[in-house]
């Protein structure tokens, strides 16, 4: 493996930086390196733009040179490949997209440029954003750096084992049912899902617009929290986008937590979660109270109908979101197109992956006449049922503790036969995605010598206050800088 | 066995904002293809939509022009199906939450008859694109343009119970939004399409028989000739034993008959729900009185105080109102003249409308403005001139640009009405026609015209009428 | 709910997606499974409960002012289409 990074957070790089101790282009070098070195193992990557990085990151150093330096600049990141970026292949893990420029950059995209952080490559992630182990991408798995021969979790499978192995210092994801707080837990590292509708969605390849969400994968909370600062806003151009101002998430870190009153699931610890998993949501949790914290159990009776209700929703959304896949404008276009229902057809069966088009077929239904009713509508009520359980909960405690995934990462190819098995992953998270709450996972200790995370989740807009409670834990301990040995 | 016709339109007219209803891109027509297509016209993955304010405010203007209640709050809903034109794979619709709900319209017949058409909702809505078909063998070229250009889609009760019915009502709702400055009405660019569900029921039954839906209707003779043609055929099948099967139907101009579309979307199912992408459109009493406020005097408005204020005919009215334009023109010609309403309704619906005909131009870019027929009303109504040399005046007028004043001044057309002048010119003609002048005076009545013929003929047409006939008769009695 | 093939195909078509002869079995047992388990939803007590379409409740469109803003830039985004003459995007002929 290639040598290590001089530091692992981007808070202690970025201070590297503004005291000369490294050049932006030595540090993109470096990660550079250790990209190409992971790329055969891991497979985080579809995409590793090292000509632009470098071009990038001299920029960030003439920037400094010439006294215009922002706390990001030169700090290097990746981009999970489902935010168009301009003039780089942008393929969302998909045939449909394997050569598809985009001609714009995501908002997101250019806030962080503009913020001067410097773009190492495209993440690999689940097809469109769909599943929850990151072994539907048509590039193939990714594999999780703690042992490469289980899943990392997804479907931002490629932020988190990049963050993971140390490759890249930090990575934007998405987040539709838990895709970047089950990756997070698997491979042990910090994930942030906000608010919906704090972070712009232009440019984000839309999957469930009423439940995406960009966010981040970092290795601490600090992190999250400088980089969120740069990536959140309003956006005009995304109507879903609120008006809000952004709070210096940074200056709120470093509140005590005492008298923060914390709850904890009842139905989150019922069935299906690992005793082991479970023994070290535990732990976590006396390190809460011991910081100060009150905990009280709460109850949300309609959070287990979560994952039939997110079954019916995405797919809904999504069947819709891809139609626009049709060979005509961009993406994959069959030979030979008979007639327009051949090229429709033959170019969407050959674009898209097993998983996809399940879940288009789903959507399709639910949709459809007779159906409607029965499957749409009945699951937006489940949502506001849900959505109103965890409002009832917030009048009593400020956070929801609980477990972010029910077991440790599984083998590659365990959970591919039977879709349910493989939704079931999301059971914990999929809650906040329905309620547009948002969550972070950070992790809290090993079961059987994989990560485990804990999920924190908060009322709308108490982004600040939850890294605030992530990063105190992690002033308390030390799980958030262990990094797999073999990517040492 | 008598049948009874059950029509019901809906209208899709092409809202004349600047940029699109989702996007920045312009609406203009005429570009070449696919420059007025943004990412998010073109349904790039990640684009998303933000609605265009004053789609909405034309909307509200529309609901209010025809009594409707307006939706506080209304929902964009997604229209899914396949078809190259459109390419995210969807519309953006409304569907069960429109903008605008009920509504209606007065309808004046041929004979005068009034007649109530309902309107049971309005809605906003983006265009799709257009298929090419021209010079292309084998393929069809897609120009997205036109995608996402506003529409707003006004859907009748089906009250209609002929063609003739069908077509006032299109009129007046093409006459509607153009007062209101919402569309321009331009049919031959695709500004304003009419469909027409068309159905037929024995007289006296009140269950509607099963009605066909004719597309794209782009003229008003289309519409009566489609419509007229699509109950004959529905008749005759009835009548044979047949079913009238619910489908699509196109007209077809040159053989002039409508004939079922090749399955465009086979029985399509649409899938219709909320699109998550925007959000409610909420609007508040404030809003609903600020665009009411805003709204210019309606046709009807506007007719029956031309009714009131200058005496004319309902039928006058109906005419002189028929564009915003038009009636304005009308109203700043009569305050100028200050008299005689009636005088310049004439002149602006006879002579001007004939000559705006006859060059193909609308009443803006008309070669004599209202200011000039005002100067030249003037001159008819001062007795200057008559009425009838006032019609070559007008014509020299259209063709010059110069004033009614100058063209009088040039060829010498002042009337005459000196009294010994005409008096004068009498005798000479009675002197010169002996033989006429004693058939007069022995009986024939029937002459006293050729007099006048040749009198205004020696003075060039510049007689006074009035002053000649009355001079004429005394000279002639002798 | 269990579904036959015949459903699977009829979705599939109003979906545009081809699927290969092997393929449709294995969608009909996957899909049935999906819709088992959300049937569970039947149970669920919504009466009266209205379905929630956007998850921040209480927000209302933003209606942006009627400015053009965009330049023509059809090479650009031409460059991803798969079959452009003269502007057009090509398909099959389409029959009206």
């Amino acid at each position: 493996m290639a040598q290590s990074l001089p530091e692992p957070t981007v808070a202690a790089l970025a201070r590297g930086l503004a005291a000369g101790r490294y050049s932006a282009v030595e540090l993109t070098r470096a990660c550079l390196a250790r990209v190409e070195a992971a790329q055969p193992q891991l497979n985080a990557f579809i995409t590793i733009t090292a000509e632009a990085a470098l071009a990038a990151a001299a920029a960030a150093d003439a920037a400094r040179a010439a006294g215009r330096a922002g706390p990001l600049t030169g700090v290097p990141i990746a981009h999970k490949d489902i935010f168009c970026t301009s003039d780089v292949r942008t393929t969302c893990g998909s045939k449909m997209l394997a050569n598809f420029v985009s001609p714009y950059d995501a908002t997101i995209v250019s806030k962080l440029a503009a913020a001067g952080t410097v773009n190492l490559g495209k993440l690999n992630m689940d097809e469109f954003a769909m599943g929850s182990s990151n072994e539907t991408s048509h590039f193939g798995p990714v594999r999780n750096p703690w042992d490469t021969a289980r899943v990392p979790g997804g479907s931002s499978g490629g932020s988190a084992a990049a963050v993971a192995a140390r490759i890249a210092p930090a990575a934007t994801a998405t987040d539709t049912g838990g895709s970047i707080r089950q990756p997070a837990a698997l491979c042990g590292v910090t994930g942030i899902k906000p608010t919906y509708g704090r972070v712009s969605r232009y440019g984000m390849i839309a999957f469930a617009s009423s439940l995406d969400q960009a966010g981040l994968i970092t290795v601490s909370a600090e992190d999250a929290a400088l980089l969120l600062g740069a990536m959140a806003g309003f956006d005009p151009r995304d109507s879903t986008s609120v008006d809000s101002p952004v709070p210096d998430y940074a200056a709120a870190l470093d509140a005590p937590l005492a008298g923060l009153r914390i709850g904890l699931v009842r139905e989150f610890f019922e069935k299906g979660l690992d005793a082991e998993c479970e023994a070290r949501i535990r732990e976590a949790i006396a390190v809460y109270e011991k910081l100060g914290a009150r905990v009280q159990e709460v109850s949300c009776p309609n959070l287990p109908l979560s994952v039939p209700t997110y079954y019916v929703v995405a797919p809904a959304e999504c069947s819709s979101n891809l139609a626009r896949f049709d060979g005509v404008r961009f993406g994959h276009r069959c030979e030979s197109p008979r007639n327009l229902t051949d090229l429709y057809s033959r170019s969407r069966g050959e674009g898209f992956g097993a998983e996809v088009k399940r879940r288009i077929m789903t959507g399709t239904y639910v949709l459809s006449a007779g159906y409607y009713d029965a499957y749409y509508l009945k699951a937006q009520r489940v949502r506001q049922l849900i959505s109103a359980d965890f409002a009832r909960a917030f009048e009593s405690v400020d956070l929801l503790l609980g477990p972010t995934s029910p077991t440790t990462a599984f083998e590659i190819g365990a959970k591919v036969d039977d879709p349910i098995t493989m939704y079931l992953n999301d059971i914990y998270t999929i809650g906040a995605n329905l309620a547009g709450l948002p969550g972070m996972s950070i992790p809290v200790g090993f079961a059987g010598g994989l990560p485990v995370g804990l999920q924190l989740i908060g009322p709308h807009f108490s982004e600040a206050r939850m890294l605030n409670a992530a990063h105190r834990y992690q002033l308390e301990t030390d799980w958030h800088l262990r990094a797999p040995a073999a990517f040492a | 066995m008598q049948w009874e016709t059950v029509i019901g339109l809906e209208i899709h007219a092409q809202l004349a904002t600047r940029s699109k209803i989702f996007s920045s891109s312009a609406t203009a027509y005429g570009a070449a293809p696919n420059t007025q297509a943004n990412l998010v016209d073109l349904g790039y993955p990640g684009v998303l939509p933000v609605l265009n304010g004053e789609a909405v405010r034309m909307a509200v203007r529309f609901g209010l022009s025809i009594g409707a209640r307006i939706a506080r709050h209304s929902v964009f809903a997604r229209k899914n199906y396949f078809y190259p034109d459109l390419p995210k794979g969807y519309q953006i619709s409304q569907y069960e939450l429109p903008i605008v709900a009920e509504g209606a319209l007065e309808i004046v017949l041929d004979d005068g008859t009034r007649k109530r058409v309902g309107i049971t909702r309005a809605h906003l809505e983006e265009d799709a694109g257009k298929s090419l078909h021209e010079g292309l063998p084998g393929v069809s070229g897609i120009d997205l343009n036109r995608a996402g250009t506003p529409l707003i889609e006004i859907v009748s009760e089906p009250d209609m119970r002929s063609a003739q019915e069908a077509v006032a009502y299109m009129k007046k709702v093409h006459t509607l939004v153009r007062y209101l400055g919402i569309c321009d009405g331009n049919m031959q660019e695709g500004s304003f399409r009419c469909d027409a569900n068309v159905s037929v029921r024995p007289k006296g039954q009140e269950k509607f028989g099963t009605r066909a839906e004719i597309k794209n209707l782009n003229s008003f003779r289309f519409v009566e000739k489609a419509i007229n043609y699509e109950v004959e055929r529905q008749i005759e099948l009835l009548e044979s034993g047949g079913k009238v099967v619910q489908e699509t139907r196109l007209y077809d101009p040159d053989k002039g008959e409508t004939r079922s579309m090749r399955s465009k979307e086979e029985a399509n199912d649409y899938r219709y729900f909320p699109d998550p992408d925007l959000l409610p459109v909420v609007i508040d009493d404030s809003y609903i009185e600020t665009v009411r406020s805003q709204l210019p005097e309606l046709p009807d408005e506007k007719a029956a105080r031309f009714v009131r204020d200058y005496g004319l005919s309902e039928y006058d009215a109906g005419v002189l109102t028929a564009s915003r334009e038009f009636g304005a023109f009308y109203e700043d010609v009569v305050q100028r003249v200050g008299k005689e309403p009636k005088l310049c309704a004439n002149w602006v619906m006879g002579d001007l409308a004939a000559f705006l005909n006859k060059d193909n131009l609308e009443i803006g870019a008309s070669k004599v403005d209202a200011a000039a027929l005002a100067g030249l009303v003037t001159r008819i109504v001062d007795a200057t001139i008559s009425g009838k040399i006032a019609k070559d005046v007008f014509e020299a007028m259209w063709e010059s640009g110069e004033s009614a004043d100058a063209i009088i001044e040039q060829k010498g057309l002042r009337q005459i009405t000196d009294t010994s002048a005409i008096e004068r010119a009498i005798e000479d003609v009675m002197a010169k026609n002996p033989g006429q002048l004693a058939d007069y005076r022995s009986g024939k009545d029937k002459l006293f015209g050729f007099f006048v013929g040749q009198v205004m003929k020696a003075t060039g047409g510049k007689a006074n009428p009035a002053q000649l006939n009355e001079l004429l008769k005394k000279k002639l009695a002798g | 709910m269990s579904l036959n093939r015949n459903d699977i195909e009829n979705i599939a078509r109003l979906a545009r997606l081809e699927l290969a002869e092997a393929e449709i079995p294995v969608y009909v047992d996957s899909l049935t499974r999906i819709f088992d388990f959300v049937g569970e939803l039947d149970r669920a007590p919504t009466e009266g409960i209205a379905p929630m379409a956007h998850p921040l409740p209480g927000l209302a469109q933003r209606l942006r002012a009627d400015e053009v803003t965009e330049a023509d830039a059809h090479e650009r985004y031409q460059r991803n289409a798969p079959r452009v003459e003269a502007g057009l995007y090509l398909v099959p002929k389409v029959i009206e």
